[in-house]
């Protein structure tokens, strides 16, 4: 049986690694007593699964894990009140918010997430300015950025996975923006969006922004779109979800 | 906050450096196990701080156990802080603030005591950085009664002289009651308002606690570079300072909520400390003579911290903590208690100091069931002569037979560890060292083709209160021609690969740890010249050590190379670890004569003073003796029950409880 489980990452925890987190993941989880499966060889690993990292730093709304349970085990487990437990285990700043069990033959979260939305604060930056950078990178038809890569500068145009850039409204000191960025066949970094604009929104080490990721979407062949949890709730029925 | 007073939260002003800085989940806290106490003018606040990075100070245990007994009471609240990185460190000054706590990111100056943890004398620069990143001035002399205790622990307090200059005081041996009584003296100093000029009264008032150094008490002369005489500046503060031992391991059952840190650390695991102490009196090492008598936690008591603390943080490996832990007394039964135990899943335990024997590596090998990558041994030395100097007494055919069996047992890889630079030391004794490494790969080969040996070599570094105190060291040179002497030997030799430490670093080491109060200056001059985490290869300057010798006029021939006379007063011949120095003296003069002795646990008393001194025994888990006991020796084990021995058996276990 493999469960998926949506958590949210807010606070001082925020600072904390991809990595950390799937450490924090795997001792909750042991804690919980969730007959969690493992690895074959040497060095057994539990069976979890994140979707994409999201940056150190960066507060999330939508966060997922895929976990597979023993089948000799996990057979008639109750799952209901199960969020309530993962989270009393879970540090401070980070929340489950819902389980469902899911097929085993759904595509991975890495696979299946096609676009994130993200609302950026962005300081030091008055509102004309931050709209005016935004029209003309929306007008412009490409928007190129070089990032280091096996240490060698490559060069992308990230237009193409700029699905969506607004400002959303004034906040102290700055302006609060919403974007949805694509995923595949890599996913866009809003640092990386924010220093390709004109003049750049935010600067490493001057002005970092407060980002926050709100949603993960999954958007199907045919045009639909759905979260990680409603697309495994349309396959099986939902247990447990907050 | 009930009394009203006020707490600072830096955390609004931190938080915006976060993002700019190199793993900014050091400076977070938010650990499983973390506290957050109240603060008030009723209670004594401690700030315990590590002075090197968050990933390696984190699990040290002293920290964290004194962080516990502290909370516990009422009247006191107790936070962590680590030397921030020199990124972060820099953004600090910048922006005008100070090193805080990673509890409340309180300011550290706004704590009554800040107390270092001291393991490794190339943090001693970091230590003087962090008072000075507390907005405390650096000397004690300059320190207001307003402003925090500068305290300091740990093993490198046997020799506090060079850092004499910056601490205030000065904890030797066991901190666990030695706190309580600091936190009453310092807790009626501050009902009563800290007043203007009471601080050096209360300062003379903490030198009276057993176990507590105040190196302002007590004034040094010098005859020409020698030193002349430490007298107490008092009539009341002690001649000679005796550390504080805990009599009984079973009535300290800490830490009891280990801290569980949200990013990684050097240690990332449980760890239960199994015993206290060492009784095999290997010479050259501080550790086990500065900690005996042997105090066993009573096993009962470690099965359960093991299986409490597993179900309570999560972790799947438990590390069993002591200085040799299958001399551990209790070992058979924990095992069997811990591999049985169904409550706590698969868990892998780690013996972090093994034995050389075939039964060390067969209780390894019911405990790493399926993590087999390598197993840890530390002959010392690479020749019988050789060993019986240092009092390591393994004979050849004890690391063969344990090495063997490993392989046998599917281990593929092995580390061995090794000193050079020993007393008397020649190069066949050096260049057996290589030997062993290769005969290990050959018995490795006959199980597996791929079967390797590590061979890791350190330069020795004399240490005070051990009876290599008198040993001149190694030149660097000297130590770098053996490294030389044993590459070329093992140059082209399949499956042996060659680690060796900084030598410069062994020198830098040397320069403070057997030095007096006169290197106050150089520990002043490498820090103002920028030379903070002299443990970190990137910040290391043996040119900086040097450089600030000279210009204090101190020579390194003096203070490392040169051997010391029996007749020489020592830097810290007014502190005791419990050991006389005349038993020091004489194990010295049988080094040289290549006796061993045997180890005290479970043969006649040598009466050196750590059990006879202050009345106190080697407490153990087990009447009988853990096979192996006395490996080496030739010693009939049956004879155990001679020795000064109380046995660990109806104490109350109070693990979890309060
Ligand atoms: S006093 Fe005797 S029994 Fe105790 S540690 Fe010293 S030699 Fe061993």
């Amino acid at each position: 049986m493999r469960l998926r489980i949506a958590f949210s990452k807010h606070g001082k925890i925020r600072f904390t690694s991809h990595r950390d987190v799937a450490r924090i993941w795997e001792r909750a989880l042991r804690r919980t007593k969730l007959p969690v499966a493992y690895s074959e060889g040497f060095t057994p690993r539990p069976k979890l699964s994140f979707g994409l990292a999201l940056s150190t730093g960066h507060e999330s709304e939508g966060e997922y894990l895929d976990v597979d349970l023993d089948p000799e085990q996990g057979a008639d487990l109750d799952l209901a009140g199960l969020t309530t437990h993962l989270s009393a285990q879970l540090p401070v700043g980070m929340t489950a918010t819902g389980v469902v069990v899911i097929d085993r033959r759904m595509p991975s979260l890495q696979q299946a997430v096609t676009s994130c939305t993200w609302q950026i604060d962005v300081r030091d930056v008055d509102e004309s300015t931050a709209q005016a950078a935004i029209d003309a990178a929306l007008a412009a038809d490409e928007l190129m950025i070089t990032r280091e890569r096996k240490g060698k500068e490559v060069t992308d145009d990230i237009r193409p996975l700029v699905f969506g850039l607004a400002v959303d409204q004034p906040i102290e000191n700055g302006v609060r923006l919403i974007a949805e960025l694509g995923t595949q066949p890599r996913a866009v970094r809003v640092t990386e969006l924010l220093s390709a604009l004109d003049p750049p929104l935010a600067e490493p080490l001057l002005n970092e922004p407060r980002v926050l990721r709100v949603h993960q979407w999954i958007t199907t062949d045919d045009g639909e779109r759905y979260d990680p949890m409603s697309v495994a709730a349309a396959a099986s029925a939902p247990v447990g979800v907050a | 906050m009930p009394s009203g007073a006020p707490s600072t939260d830096l955390w609004p002003r931190l938080e915006p450096l976060l993002p700019q800085v190199q793993k900014p989940a050091r400076y977070i806290g938010c650990e499983d196990g973390m506290q957050t106490p109240e603060h008030g003018p009723d209670k004594t606040s401690w700030l315990f701080t590590y002075p090197d990075t968050y990933e390696i100070g984190l699990p040290n245990a002293g920290l964290q156990i004194l962080y516990e007994i502290i909370n516990e009471r009422p009247d006191a609240a107790a936070e962590r802080s680590y030397a921030p990185w020199v990124d972060m460190e820099e953004l600090l000054r910048r922006e005008g603030l100070p090193l805080f706590s990673v509890d409340t990111h309180k300011p550290a100056g706004e704590f009554d005591i800040i107390a270092f943890n001291l393991s490794a004398e190339l943090t001693y620069t970091n230590l003087v950085n962090c008072i000075d990143l507390a907005g405390v001035p650096i000397h004690s002399a300059r320190r207001s009664d307003a402003d925090p205790l500068i305290a300091v622990g740990g093993h490198c307090t046997y020799n506090p002289e060079p850092i004499a200059d910056f601490v205030d005081l000065v904890v030797l041996g066991d901190g666990e009651e030695a706190i309580g009584d600091i936190t009453d003296l310092v807790g009626e100093w501050k009902r009563n308002g800290k007043n203007a000029g009471t601080r050096e009264g209360l300062l003379r008032e903490l030198s009276k606690i057993e176990g507590v150094y105040v190196p302002s008490m007590y004034e040094v002369e010098y005859d020409g570079e020698f030193l002349a005489a430490v007298t107490p500046r008092y009539p009341d503060v002690p001649e000679k300072v005796e550390k504080r031992t805990v009599a009984d391991l079973a009535d300290w059952p800490y830490p009891k909520q280990q801290l569980v840190p949200m990013t990684e650390v050097v240690h990332d695991r449980l760890a239960v400390e199994v015993f206290r102490g060492c009784t095999r009196g290997c010479r050259f090492c501080q550790a086990g003579m500065i900690t005996r008598p042997v105090r066993e936690r009573p096993a009962e008591q470690v099965s359960r911290m093991i299986s409490e603390g597993l179900q309570r943080t999560g972790y799947d490996e438990v590390s069993l903590t002591s200085l040799s832990t299958a001399d551990f007394s209790g070992i058979e039964k924990v095992v069997a208690d811990t591999v049985s135990d169904q409550g706590v899943g698969q868990v892998s335990v780690a013996l972090p100091s093994l034995r050389v024997d075939a039964f060390t590596v067969g209780i390894a090998a019911e405990l790493q069931r399926a993590r087999r990558t390598g197993l840890t041994f530390a002959p010392e030395a690479g020749s019988w002569r050789m060993r019986q100097v240092i009092n390591k007494l393994i004979r050849e055919e004890d690391l063969y037979g344990a090495v063997e069996s490993a392989y046998s047992q599917g281990w593929r890889r092995m580390k061995l560890y090794f000193l050079t630079g020993l007393p008397t030391e020649t190069d066949d004794d050096t260049l057996g060292i290589a030997e062993l490494g290769r005969n290990c790969v050959e018995l490795g080969k006959k199980y597996n083709s791929s079967a390797s040996v590590t061979v890791s070599v350190g330069g020795f570094v004399p240490k005070p209160q051990t009876p290599f105190q008198w040993f001149g060291q190694n030149t660097e040179e000297e130590l770098r021609r053996k490294v030389e002497l044993l590459k070329n030997d093992l140059r082209g030799t399949k499956g042996v690969q060659l680690k060796w430490h900084d030598t410069r670093a062994s020198l830098a080491e040397g320069i403070t740890s057997r030095g007096d109060r006169r290197l106050g200056a150089v520990i002043e001059y490498v820090w103002r010249h920028g030379g903070t985490f002299q443990e970190w290869s990137e910040h290391f300057s043996i040119d900086l050590w040097l450089e600030a010798l000279a210009a204090n006029g101190l020579d390194v021939e003096w203070y490392v190379y040169r051997h010391r006379t029996e007749d020489e007063l020592l830097p810290w011949d007014h502190l005791s670890a419990g050991l006389h120095k005349d038993f020091l003296w004489q194990d010295w003069r049988d080094a040289l004569e290549e006796l061993g002795l045997e180890d005290c646990r479970w043969t006649p008393c040598y009466d050196c003073g750590a059990c006879t001194g202050y009345g106190i025994e080697h407490v153990v888990a087990s009447a009988t003796p853990p096979a192996g006991g006395s490996q080496g020796t030739g010693v009939d084990l049956s004879a155990g029950g001679a020795v000064p021995v109380t046995l660990q058996t109806s104490k109350p276990i109070g693990v979890g409880g309060s």
